[in-house]
C-alpha cells in the first residue's frame, strides 16, 4: 500500500495554499497599512529632506543604519542554519528549513532597503554598483561599502537559489493536487518536474553543493558588515573581534528569529503535527550555546577595551555602562543574556513558550547591541567639536518599525503561496529504517526524531 | 507508442518491477522511476547517480575568480586613486571582492547544470499524478511495439495496473 502518511502529509501542508480564511486577509490587511504608512514616510523624507530625520552631525548613522545590521544579522536564520543542518543529515531539520530560508530571503531584502533609504536621494544608488559609466569612474573597491553590495548581492542571490530550488517539487504537489488557473501557475513554477530518480539526485547533489558554497558566504557578509565600522577610526570600533562578534550575534538573532516563526506558524496553522516540541528544545539549546558565546565576546570586548584605557575609548565605554546609554545597555545584557540563559538553560522552562519569550528577548536585545555599537561611538569621538546627541524623529521610528510589519506581510504572503514546510523533504525523513523509528506516540504522531 | 508503466505502492514492488524489466531486456537508460521522494534505501533509487555537477561548480567558481580578479584590476587601473597610501591594485581589500564573486559563479554554475541537466523546464514524454500521492512509477518510454507485451508482462507481475499511453 502507498505510504499511510502521504496524503495526509499532502492535504495538512497544503490546505493554507487550497483554502484561505478570514484571517489571511486581515493580517494583510493589518501589515499592509503599517507598509503603506512607512512607505509615505519615507516619501515625506525624499520630499522635505532628510533634515526631518534625526541624523545629522556628528551621528550620521542612526535607526537606519541600525536596523539595517539588525535585519542582515536575522537573514542568517536560515540559508547558514539551513545548511549547517543539512550538511551533518540532521533528521529533525526537515520541518524547519524551508521556514527558515524564507527569513533569509526577506531578511536580506528589507536589510539591502535601508542603504537606500539612508541616502538622501535614493534613486542615485545605482552609483554603488560597477557598471562603466560615461568618464569610467568605478565604485572604489577598497571601500567597505562597496564590499558590502557585493556580499550581500552573493548572499542574497545564493539564498533565493536555495529556496527556491528545493520548492520545485513541491511546486509539483500542488500542480498535481489544484485545478484551472492554479494548476497551470503551479505548472508553470514546477518546470515539468516529474520526480525521475535523476531529477532527485541533481536536487541533492545541487542542494549539497549550494550549502557547501553558502556557509563560507554567510559568514563573510556578516565580517564584511562588520568592517563597516572595524574598517573606520572611531572609539571602539577599531577592533580585531568585531568579524566573529558580528557573525555570532547574527546567528544569535538568526535563531531567535526563527524559533518565533515556527511558533506562529505552528499556531495558525495547526502545523503541530509537524513542528514538534524537539524542534523547538534543539533550536533553544542552540539559542542558549550562542548567548553564551555573545557573553563571550561581549567580555572580550569590554575587557580589552577597559585594560587598554585609551581616553576616547574610555569615554564611550562608561557612556554606555552607566551614564546616558546605561538603561540600554543593561537592557541589551539582560534581554541577550540572562534571559536566554534562565529559559533555556533550566530543562523545565524549554518549552515552546519558554523558546518564544526568550527569543523575543533576543531580538530586541540584539537590535539595542546593533543600536549601542553605532550611536555612542558616533557622538563621542576623539575631539569635543565631534561630540553630539543623537534624537530619533517620528519618520525614523516609523520606518524602522514598519520593518516588522514588512517581514510579517511577507512572510504571510509566501505561506499563502508555497508549503511553508518542505513536503518532500518530510516525506523523505519518512523512509529512515523502520528499525531506527521509535514507535509513534500520541505527542509524536511522526515518532521520535532522530539527530 | 510513448510510454508503458505501472504504478507501485511500495518500493520493495517498484524494485521487482525494474528488476523484471533488466530481465525482459530493457537497459537501466531506458527505465523510469518517478518518486514524491528520494528513495535510496532501494537500488532503483541509486540509479542515474554519476553526475559531472561538482566539477561544473568548481568552473563556475572559478570564472567567478577571474571576473573579480579582472574586474577589480581593470576598474582599479582605469581610474587611479590614491587611498591612504594603499597600493592602486590592493590585494587584501581585492581579495573579498574576489570571494565572492568565486562564490557566486559556483552558486549560479550549479543551479544552471541542475535545470540543464535534470532537463527542467522541458515537455515531458509521459508522467502521472497519481506520483504526487505516493504512487511510484516505473516504466519505459518510447518502447517499439514488439517489445510492449514483454514490458507489460514484467511490470504486471510486480503487481501493478499497467497502463499504456499511445
Amino acid at each position: 500500500m502507498t505510504h499511510p502518511s502521504h496524503p495526509r502529509i499532502n492535504s495538512d501542508l497544503l490546505r493554507p495554499l487550497l483554502q484561505t480564511s478570514w484571517r489571511f486577509y486581515l493580517l494583510v490587511a493589518l501589515f499592509g497599512s503599517i507598509v503603506v504608512a512607512a512607505l509615505a514616510s519615507w516619501m515625506t523624507q525624499m520630499y522635505l529632506g532628510f533634515g526631518i530625520s534625526g541624523i545629522r552631525w556628528p551621528v550620521y548613522w542612526g535607526f537606519y543604519v541600525t536596523s539595517f545590521v539588525f535585519w542582515i544579522g536575522i537573514s542568517h536564520a536560515g540559508t547558514l542554519i539551513s545548511a549547517i543542518l543539512r550538511l551533518v543529515n540532521a533528521g529533525w531539520r526537515r520541518p524547519v528549513t524551508r521556514c527558515a530560508e524564507v527569513i533569509t530571503v526577506f531578511a536580506l531584502m528589507i536589510g539591502a532597503m535601508f542603504p537606500i533609504i539612508h541616502l538622501g536621494r535614493p534613486w542615485l544608488a545605482f552609483w554603488l554598483f560597477p557598471y562603466p559609466s560615461e568618464r569610467q569612474i568605478w565604485p572604489n573597491f577598497r571601500s567597505p561599502l562597496v564590499w558590502d553590495f557585493f556580499a550581500i548581492n552573493t548572499y542574497l542571490a545564493g539564498s533565493v537559489l536555495f529556496l527556491l530550488l528545493p520548492m520545485i517539487p513541491d511546486f509539483a504537489v500542488v500542480r498535481d493536487k489544484s485545478t484551472g488557473l492554479r494548476r497551470r501557475i503551479y505548472g508553470i513554477l514546477a518546470l515539468g518536474w516529474r520526480g525521475t530518480t535523476k531529477q532527485w539526485h541533481r536536487l541533492e547533489t545541487a542542494m549539497q553543493i549550494m550549502a557547501v558554497a553558502i556557509i563560507p558566504v554567510a559568514v563573510s557578509v556578516h565580517t564584511v558588515v562588520s568592517f563597516d565600522f572595524s574598517m573606520a577610526p572611531v572609539p571602539m570600533w577599531q577592533s580585531t573581534i568585531f568579524g566573529p562578534y558580528f557573525v555570532a550575534g547574527a546567528i544569535f538573532s538568526g535563531i531567535a528569529a526563527l524559533l518565533i516563526a515556527m511558533a506562529v506558524l505552528r499556531r495558525f496553522l495547526h502545523l503541530e503535527r509537524y513542528l514538534h516540541p524537539v524542534h523547538f528544545e534543539n533550536l533553544g539549546k542552540l539559542l542558549l550555546v550562542m548567548a553564551l558565546l555573545w557573553g563571550y565576546f561581549v567580555f572580550n570586548e569590554r575587557l580589552v577595551v577597559y585594560y587598554g584605557n585609551e581616553p576616547s575609548e574610555m569615554a564611550v565605554f562608561w557612556r554606555t555602562q552607566r551614564e546616558s546609554f546605561a538603561p540600554l545597555y543593561w537592557t541589551m545584557v539582560v534581554c541577550n543574556f540572562v534571559v536566554p540563559l534562565v529559559l533555556m538553560g533550566i530543562r523545565w522552562f524549554r518549552t515552546i513558550t519558554g523558546c518564544v519569550i526568550a527569543s523575543a528577548c533576543v531580538v530586541v536585545g540584539m537590535w539595542l547591541e546593533r543600536f549601542l555599537i553605532i550611536v555612542p561611538s558616533l557622538g563621542h569621538k576623539y575631539l569635543p567639536y565631534s561630540y553630539g546627541i543623537y534624537r530619533p524623529q517620528p519618520v525614523e521610528i516609523i520606518i524602522a518599525g514598519s520593518t516588522f510589519a514588512a517581514m510579517a506581510l511577507l512572510y504571510v504572503l509566501f505561506a499563502k503561496v508555497v508549503p511553508i514546510i518542505s513536503i518532500w523533504e518530510l516525506k523523505a525523513g519518512e523512509h529512515t529504517p523502520p528499525d531506527l523509528i521509535p514507535p509513534a506516540t500520541e505527542e509524536h504522531p511522526l515518532g521520535e526524531l532522530h539527530l | 507508442m510513448k510510454a508503458v508503466y505501472g504504478l507501485y505502492a511500495d518500493g520493495s514492488s517498484a524494485q521487482q518491477a525494474v528488476n523484471r524489466l533488466r530481465a525482459a531486456g530493457a537497459s537501466d537508460r531506458d527505465i523510469t522511476v518517478m518518486t514524491a521522494q528520494p528513495m535510496e534505501d532501494f537500488e532503483f533509487g541509486r540509479m542515474h547517480k554519476a553526475t559531472w555537477m561538482w566539477w561544473f561548480a568548481c568552473a563556475g567558481g572559478l570564472t567567478g575568480t577571474a571576473s573579480g580578479l579582472g574586474l577589480a584590476w581593470l576598474t582599479e587601473t582605469s581610474w587611479p586613486l590614491d587611498v591612504g597610501g594603499l597600493p592602486i591594485f590592493a590585494w587584501w581589500p581585492n581579495l573579498i571582492i574576489t570571494f565572492e564573486l568565486t562564490m557566486l559563479g559556483a552558486i549560479l554554475a550549479t543551479a544552471i547544470t541542475l535545470v540543464i541537466t535534470a532537463r527542467l523546464g522541458r515537455r515531458s514524454t509521459f508522467y502521472d499524478p497519481a506520483v504526487s500521492d505516493g504512487k511510484i512509477l516505473v516504466g519505459v518510454a518510447g518502447p517499439p511495439e514488439s517489445a510492449v507485451a514483454g514490458l507489460e508482462a514484467a511490470l504486471a507481475a510486480a503487481g501493478a495496473e499497467v497502463r499504456i499511453l499511445k
